[in-house]
């Protein structure tokens, strides 16, 4: 670690590199735990979607039907059924036993970016450079989606599903969230074009990642900000921001190799992470622990707690 | 209990007991406790709570208390739910609090079936009822008749009433009473009879043989008309044909005849075959009986009766007299015994009271038909119309000569068509003398030369003025003169090439056409417009002629031949096509100005958040759990309005001639500024409501946003410079004081010309642009990003270059590949990182503080653009192997 710093250590804060894998699927374009967090699917650039343990290092299954790069993936909350999308503007809904495509979803205009399943796995919510979220049905048979939501002006780079909500990040520097309660929409001007959006565990916040080197943490309610994070740079592409498990730091993938750690509340650059040399895509923090997912090119890391056993995995 | 209390008495006998004494305890017997007072109940023999209210029926059980049912009160319903009893039974009635004693016969609410007051007879007749009902013991069935009861309408209505008061019986016929003639009709008596007993059946016989020994003098009351039975035939059955009568086949007659099935024809079989059977001395065939021999009867040689030939008919006769209706096989009544000669003529019932005439009258005459012609065809042809005024008059002459009459005008078929003069001309009424009668015409020769000086004064005057035309806005007033000269003018020149018009927009009213094709003529020569007046009806009044003379020109305008020919190419759109309007959402996104300038000044909240109605589709809802927010709502999305559509087109109006192509220059280069800068607010994308809401903020807004223009001033022309080859020309100074001039009155034509024009003009300085530095155009999408965030100045133009330099590769000669990559992979916003690096160079850096390691990214390159070659080939290779 060469970085010095800033603040003493906080121990819940994921310093230390587990494991390196090679996934050996081109660039990994995306990594994600899956609900739980035992596991994690990458997706890749040679248009595979593959299924790990990364607590372990095993690949377990490789998902082979996209047309092109696989851009993003979510697991189901039962862990039967994995959605990814791609740049061959199809989102497909997996079954993870078997490795066979249940469905293919064609309507999007252009590639797919991002793609989530909702609480019961019954829609899946993507959002692609053609501006629209699109929510399509898992349960029935039609091919059309059951809404589209083209109130973005500029390709829908990140999308998020909460029980009741959808929040959509767009590259027209908007984060829009679609409350199906209420049955409103709130669209909160950022200004530069959003990379990433997610909420905060306790669903008050909503971060927000921009082209302008910046993180930014709004009230879901006013959207009013709450927070700031700057110190990485983002300016160019598509780079996650994500929440740490108990919502204490906001961390942001940077297109210098660097995973930076913010303090949620204060504001200051906690941590560092030098992940690679090239950009980091990709990030996907462990649900319930101290544990950091990072993708940089074609390789995936797995980040834990300086306190962590290798031995004591209690994941496995 | 009597001897304890004999025993009291006789121990204080002064003492008088009241009540009943209690039974005196057994040895060890501990004391009822005394029964608590909600326990003291009394209940009927079902185990139900007595009734203590209601004085004989009804009322409801008390059963807590004197209350009902439970401690609570009323017992509370189960609640039952299930998908085949949805809905059932919500609402009680009385009958379903009540016992079941209330519902029986004596009850308050009796539910038994019967015969109410309507339905019952009124007046039974007691013996025949009993009668009825002996014959209903002995009859066929037994209890027949209790069904009668049952079904059979007792009620008497008042005709029958009336009838019986007036000495009817039932069996009767209706009307005078009558002498009756002895009938005989009687099966002659020497046939012999078999079987034991007349039966009933032979009573009507038997009376009327009595009938022969009737005195003269007595009266009969008519025989009971039988009404006509209707009854369509159902059965497969032969005519006439009834079965066999229950009441007759088992017991009644006991054999007597042989059960005839046609009863109807048997008479006159019977009456045919008589002198046979006279002769014979016995009966053919009509023996035995349906099922078996009795016991006591001697013959028993016929047990089965045989249908002989005799019971049918053996020759052809006429049809039975009568009405006709029934045919040989009609109920016996209607065949009546005798008949007349004339009957034989004449089918069908004479009624009473009417004879047959004596002499037929005379048949109606038949006219034959004419003979047809030998070349006669019966297909009706159709003569060719010949429109008037056509050269070939002497073939329609022809024509009408052949039709039969002489040429006739047009306007023949209804008075209603004819105009005035038409009906004038038909009249042979001369014309009116001149035209009609102009108020000029009764001014003095002084005051009219006096007006059409004015006039021309006033002509000059206009002419001078060279008003725009608005000529559609009078459309209904008489064209004056000098505003329809150059109309004239514009139509001649259509007209001249124009051939001659075989078009007739007035082909209705002759007359009127005659007058157009003739004003057209002349206004093809050139003649002047005060002589195309004269073409004119000069019976009508100014103020028609005007209307018409605009009416033929319409008609010259758009009615030329070459439009006559294309019109039947062609069909009028039903729907029209709602140009002016559009769909656009109902909320409006507040201005994005003032919230560029709240980002920057990090004012997040209200000024950023714009607040949609949103609706889900139900089916989201659903498969979020998530109640409909308006389940109401047909709206999918954001609510939309339709709002008319502000085109700039609907701002244009006349165009004028020229402006100095400097100043079109200077507006464009206006306009480029203005999209550098933050946009002006449209009036036109923010509703009122909305602006209202604004107000206290756009102050606030306005104020920091005058601060930022003054900040932002400086890198304009930098960035306006890569953006627009011309622009660099002119100073900003110029473009502010447009921009000035611009907030204060509406956009002239020019702005919109400029626009126009200068979009072309950007494009292809942007293609020259693109010529320049060639590597720009993978960040085109970026830098549009970046040059909306101008107002950042530490980064505006940095950011570009940045970009640039991040984004597309390095060195020109990598260019065509890495274009054609990017094209490929259609980036817009943020991009995807590169997908590989040499992972050699790790060690070397191991911390990039903020700017990117130049060599490395070099070597990515290079990686890169070997894989772009190998793809290329492979295009190539594909290519190939599509051309061949």
């Amino acid at each position: 670690m060469a970085f010095p710093r800033p603040r003493p250590a906080r121990p819940e804060l994921p310093r230390r590199r587990v494991r390196t894998l090679e996934c050996g699927q081109g660039a990994v374009r995306a990594a994600r735990f899956n609900v739980d967090g035992n596991y994690c699917l990458t997706c890749g650039s040679d248009k595979t979607l593959k299924l790990w343990n990364p607590h372990k290092g095993t690949a377990l299954r490789t998902y082979q039907g996209h047309g092109y790069e696989v851009l993003d993936a979510a697991g189901s909350f039962d862990n039967s059924q994995i959605c990814s999308c791609g740049a061959d503007k199809t989102v497909a809904l997996w079954d993870v036993a078997t490795g066979q495509v249940i469905r293919k979803y064609r309507g999007h205009a252009g590639k797919v970016n991002c793609v989530q399943f909702n609480e019961e796995a019954t829609i899946i919510v993507s959002g692609s450079i053609d501006s629209t979220v699109r929510c399509w049905d898992c349960r029935s048979r039609r091919p059309d989606p059951v809404q589209v939501l083209d109130e973005a002006k500029d390709g829908v780079s990140s999308v998020k599903v909460s029980d009741h909500e959808i929040l959509s990040g767009s590259v027209d520097g908007r984060v829009q969230r679609y409350d199906l309660r209420a049955g409103q929409l709130f669209s909160d001007y950022i200004g530069s074009p959003i990379t990433s959006v997610c909420f905060s565990k306790d669903g008050q916040c909503a971060l927000a990642a921009s082209l302008d080197s910046t993180l930014r943490l709004l009230d879901k309610e006013t959207g009013e900000l709450l927070g700031e994070y700057t110190g990485h740079r983002s300016t160019s592409y598509r780079l996650d921001c994500v929440l740490s498990e108990q919502d204490t730091h906001v961390g942001s993938a940077s297109e210098d190799g660097h995973v930076y750690f913010w303090d949620l509340v204060e504001g200051s650059l906690a941590l560092s992470l030098a992940v690679g040399r090239s950009v980091v895509q990709s990030l996907s923090f462990h649900p319930t622990l101290p544990c950091l997912l990072a993708a940089t090119q074609g390789q995936l890391q797995l980040w834990r707690e300086d306190s962590f056993q290798p031995e004591g995995d209690p994941d496995t | 209990m009597a001897a304890a209390a004999e025993s009291s008495d006789s121990d204080e006998e002064d003492l008088v007991s009241y009540g009943t004494a209690l039974q005196p305890l057994q040895e060890g017997e501990r004391i009822k406790k005394p029964v608590p007072l909600q326990e003291q109940t009394v209940k009927d023999a079902k185990g139900r709570y007595q009734r203590f209210h209601g004085a004989f029926t009804g009322g409801f059980s008390a059963g807590y208390f004197n209350t009902v049912g439970t401690k609570e009160g009323w017992t509370p319903s189960a609640f039952v739910s299930s998908r085949q009893k949805r809905a059932d039974r919500t609402v009680f009635g009385p009958e379903d609090f009540m016992d079941e004693e209330d519902l029986s016969e004596f009850g308050i609410a009796p539910k038994d079936i019967t015969t109410t007051d309507d339905f019952a007879s009124k007046a039974k007749d007691r013996l025949k009822e009993k009668a009825r009902q002996i014959a209903g013991v002995v009859a066929a069935i037994p209890g027949t008749t209790a069904f009668d009861d049952l079904i059979g309408p007792s009620k008497i209505t008042v005709g029958v009433e009336l009838l019986r008061k007036m000495g009817w019986k039932e069996g009767q016929g209706i009307g005078p009473r009558i002498k009756r003639k002895p009938r005989r009709q009687k099966p002659d008596p020497a046939v012999k009879v078999y079987g034991c007993a007349l039966p009933p059946g032979l009573s009507e016989g038997s009376e009327d043989e009595e009938d022969e020994y009737q005195p003269e003098n007595v009266t009969f009351a008519p025989k009971d008309v039988m009404p006509v039975d209707l009854t369509p035939k159902e059965n497969v059955h032969g005519l006439g044909y009834k079965g066999l009568d229950p009441s007759q086949a088992l017991f009644g007659v006991s054999g007597r005849e042989h059960l005839n099935l046609f009863t109807g024809g048997s008479e006159d079989t019977s009456n045919l075959l008589g002198d046979l059977r006279h002769s014979k001395g016995r009966k053919l065939g009509i023996t035995g009986q349906a099922f078996g021999v009795g016991a006591l009867e001697e013959e028993d040689d016929d047990i089965y009766a045989t249908e002989t030939l005799s019971k049918y008919d053996t020759v052809l006769k006429d049809e039975e007299p009568g009405d006709g209706l029934y045919g040989w096989t009609a109920p016996k009544q209607y065949k009546s015994k005798k008949r007349s000669e004339r009957d034989v003529k004449y089918i069908g019932r004479i009624l009473d009271g009417f004879s047959l005439a004596s002499k037929s009258s005379s048949p109606s005459k038949v006219y034959p038909p004419p003979d047809l012609p030998r070349n006669y065809r019966p297909v009706h042809y159709f003569r060719p119309v010949i429109a008037a005024g056509n050269e070939s008059c002497r073939l329609q002459k022809a024509l009408e000569e052949s039709t039969g009459k002489l040429a006739s005008d047009l306007a023949q078929q209804s008075r209603h068509t004819l105009n005035a003069s038409q009906r004038r001309e038909r009249l042979g009424e001369a014309a009116l003398k001149g035209p009609a009668p102009s108020v000029l015409e009764y001014l003095s020769e002084k005051d009219r030369e006096r007006l059409k000086e004015v006039k021309q004064a006033s002509e000059q005057q206009m002419k001078a003025r060279a008003l725009p035309h608005q000529s559609h806005s009078s459309r209904f007033q008489p064209a004056s003169p000098d505003d329809a000269v150059h109309k004239w003018q514009m139509l001649r020149g259509q007209l001249g090439n124009a051939g001659s018009s075989d078009f007739k927009p007035f082909a209705k009213n002759p007359e009127k056409q005659q007058r157009y094709e003739s004003f057209l003529k002349s206004l093809k020569q050139g003649e002047k417009v005060d002589t195309l007046e004269c073409y004119l009806d000069p019976s009508m009044t100014e103020w028609e002629r005007g209307r018409e003379q605009e009416e033929f020109f319409r008609a010259a305008m758009f009615y030329k031949s070459s439009n006559s020919t294309l019109s039947s190419r062609f069909t009028r759109a039903k729907y029209e096509d709602d140009v002016d309007k559009v769909e656009v959402p109902r909320d409006q996104e507040n201005d994005i100005d003032d919230k560029e300038t709240a980002v920057k000044m990090k004012m997040f909240g209200k000024l950023t958040r714009d607040k949609f109605e949103w609706h889900p589709e139900k089916l989201l809802c659903k498969r979020f759990n998530v109640p409909d927010p308006y389940p109401d709502s047909t709206i999918v999305g954001l609510p939309k309005v339709k709002r008319d559509k502000y085109s700039v087109f609907n701002f244009l109006t006349v165009p004028e001639p020229t402006t100095s192509v400097t100043q079109a220059t200077n507006e464009k280069i206006q306009q480029n500024n203005s999209l550098n800068k933050p946009k002006k607010p449209s009036r036109w994308d923010v509703s009122d409501k909305e602006k209202e809401e604004k107000d206290s903020i756009s102050e606030f807004i306005s104020l920091a946003r005058s601060k930022a223009d003054a900040q932002q001033q400086p890198p304009v022309p930098a960035t306006e410079e890569s953006r627009s080859g011309p622009s660099e020309t002119l100073p900003t100074q110029v473009a502010d004081e447009d921009k000035d001039q611009e907030e204060e009155s509406r956009p002239s034509m020019d702005l919109f010309k400029a626009i126009f024009v200068s979009s072309s003009d950007e494009k292809s300085s942007s293609s020259e642009e693109d010529s320049d530095e060639e590597q720009q155009p993978p960040t085109s999408e970026i830098d549009s990003e970046t040059t909306k965030q101008v107002d950042l100045p530490d980064n505006s133009s940095s950011n570009v270059q940045e970009n640039a330099a991040a984004a597309a590769d390095p060195g020109i000669s990598l260019l065509p590949t890495s274009r054609q990559e990017v094209d490929a992979a259609e980036e817009f916003g943020p991009k995807l990182p590169p997908a590989f690096s040499s992972g050699s160079t790790w060690q070397q850096d191991p911390v990039a503080p903020a700017s990117f390691p130049g060599p490395s990214k070099k070597e990515k390159h290079r990686k890169n653009r070997e894989k772009h070659k190998t793809k290329r080939e492979h295009k190539h290779k594909k290519e190939k192997v599509f051309n061949f």
